[in-house]
């Protein structure tokens, strides 16, 4: 096996990292009690909903811009050719839904005639005319993305923890350390 | 391979963390409490009561007219909440009359409970939607009576009809919906949607300027004097004689209410759709509600619209009335499923009558 790579991400992208990392199995973890219960525990996961769901669009957009200006440390040189073009597709698709998700929450609230109320006396301007049928589109899209991103976050983590507890190739290191 | 006897206990490791995940998952959605109910569940639920799907309608309270019109405050209102609508000046609404059947092709003399949806527009963005029915209370208190009421109700695939024995099983182990039946058959039931009492039935938390909290019922009470169903008489009116008797009368001018503010005197019940407020209470008239426009459905603007009574301005919040959060998921998932079948759906009774009547 090569050397492990030593070359850490920037810090910017640590903290924004973890802290969406945070954020958005958070928020995964409410849509799924969301539509589960018809309790009390509804409006209350429905109230953290929209402003988590916000900032991490915000947060997204942000690491966007820390990517494109840091440099990312490079993979491991002995990495098979598919496991290269796997970890970068998978990247760019984690990125597409930590906008896309959100976003789509937005404009499907927008074209079901819904106020986005991100918080009592916050509400955010539609993005879509109100339209029923492009809400009925969205709604179903919103919830199977979100179970893509569920599945493809499982990925992630299954493959980060595979760099660091079995191939011990500095990858997993190069994001916690 | 020197190092397969550390890796195989490593990829079981990572095997279990992933695995713990998606049990968690399991756990908040729900897939490990069978007995939880969720949104989809209740109208599955209600889907099997009316015995049939309506691809495009409402799982409750299908057949509807829209209305629109506007909301003149006095400023009383602000004595208890400083929500944008109680200041002094006009708000446009837009609402929905509606019947309690699921079926929306029903005639309307076997749905004789009326309801109006408002959804007042205020400024930066804010609304107040509210789902207000004819009868000041409810006939049961939380979401897991509601679910087993609707299937006391489900027709019976053999015979068609519910099971004989169990809706009386229900209302003999419920007092309150007893007592919601026996006001019901007390209480005469208005003519038209023009004269009838329209209740918030829930109880509010209103929030007012000094950040004094009350909690609030509230009733639209008709200017149009009130006039009883004639109960002998109903069996031959027309099928949508309340619908078409509303977009007549409305051709003839306005109709207006005056929306009646109730705060609770200390001792009320205010986390109980069932129980009524008896006894003096102080009553705010905190302005009129004016509907000049009627339309159906299919010209109107109410469909597109779902009228969930916990959309609400600051100044008012939910109370801890348990059917709100019910009401509230229940009326989201019936608009999704709506939504989606949009394109199926069939033109409304009221509709439906208006063509054959041009087109004999």
């Amino acid at each position: 096996m090569n050397e492990p790579i030593s070359e850490r991400f920037a810090l910017p992208a640590r903290v924004l990292h973890w802290l969406m990392a945070l954020l958005i199995l958070a928020m995964l973890l409410i849509g799924a009690g969301m539509v589960s219960t018809v309790s009390a525990r509804y409006p209350q996961l429905l109230s953290w909903h929209r402003p988590i769901g916000l900032a991490i669009l915000v947060l997204a957009l942000l690491r966007i811009i820390v990517r494109l200006t840091h440099r990312t440390p490079p993979l491991p040189s002995d990495l098979p050719a598919l496991q290269v073009a796997v970890a970068k597709g998978s990247h760019y698709v984690l990125y597409l839904l930590m906008i896309g998700v959100p976003l789509i929450g937005w404009a499907m609230q927008s074209a079901g005639g819904y106020p986005v109320t991100v918080w009592t006396g916050f509400v955010l301007f539609p993005i879509l005319p109100h339209d029923v049928a492009v809400y009925g589109w969205l709604r179903q899209a919103h919830g199977l993305l979100a179970y893509a991103f569920l599945l493809i976050i499982l990925g992630h983590l299954g493959a980060a923890l595979f760099h660091g507890l079995v191939r011990r190739d500095g990858v997993f290191r190069s994001m916690t350390g | 391979m020197p190092t397969s006897n550390r890796t195989l206990p490593r990829l079981a490791l990572i095997g279990a963390i992933l695995g713990l995940i998606v049990l968690l998952f399991a756990w908040v959605g729900g897939y490990l409490t069978p007995s939880r109910i969720s949104s989809d569940g209740l109208v599955d639920t209600l889907e099997r009561a009316t015995g049939k799907v309506y691809p495009g309608y409402r799982r409750a309270h299908s057949k509807g007219v829209c209305v629109s019109g506007h909301f003149t405050s006095t400023g009383a209102g602000l004595a208890l909440s400083h929500a944008s609508l109680f200041a002094a000046g006009d708000t446009a609404v837009i609402g929905r009359f509606s019947t309690n059947a699921g079926n929306p092709m029903a005639p309307d003399n076997a749905a004789l409970f009326h309801a109006l949806g408002l959804r007042f527009v205020l400024p930066h963005g804010e609304e107040w939607r509210m789902a207000i029915d004819h009868t000041p209370i409810f006939i049961v208190s939380n979401p897991r009576d509601f679910v087993d009421l609707q299937v006391a109700n489900t027709p019976d695939p053999a015979t068609g009809k519910p099971d004989p024995a169990r809706l009386p099983a229900f209302v003999a182990s419920h007092p309150e919906t007893q007592r919601f039946l026996g006001l019901v058959k007390s209480t005469p039931v208005p003519s038209s949607f023009a004269n009838g009492t329209y209740y918030s039935i829930h109880a509010f938390r209103f929030t007012n300027a000094q950040r004094e909290t009350h909690l609030v019922r509230w009733q639209f009470e008709p200017q149009t004097p009130f006039a009883a169903l004639d109960p002998a008489a109903m069996a031959s009116l027309p099928p949508n004689f309340l619908f078409d008797e509303l977009l007549t009368r409305m051709k003839g001018g306005p109709l207006q209410w005056h929306l009646i503010l109730i705060a609770a005197n200390p001792g009320d019940t205010t986390d109980n759709a069932t129980v009524q407020w008896t006894g003096e209470h102080q009553r705010i008239d905190a302005g009129t509600l004016v509907l000049d426009q009627a339309s159906t459905e299919a010209t109107g603007a109410c469909l597109g619209y779902n009228y969930d009574p916990t959309i609400l301005p600051a100044g008012v919040a939910i109370s801890d009335d348990p059917l709100l959060p019910a009401r509230s998921a229940a009326y989201a998932e019936s608009f999704t499923r709506r939504s989606i079948e949009i394109k199926d759906r069939a033109p409304d009774a009221i509709t439906q009558e208006q063509q054959q009547g041009a087109t004999p």
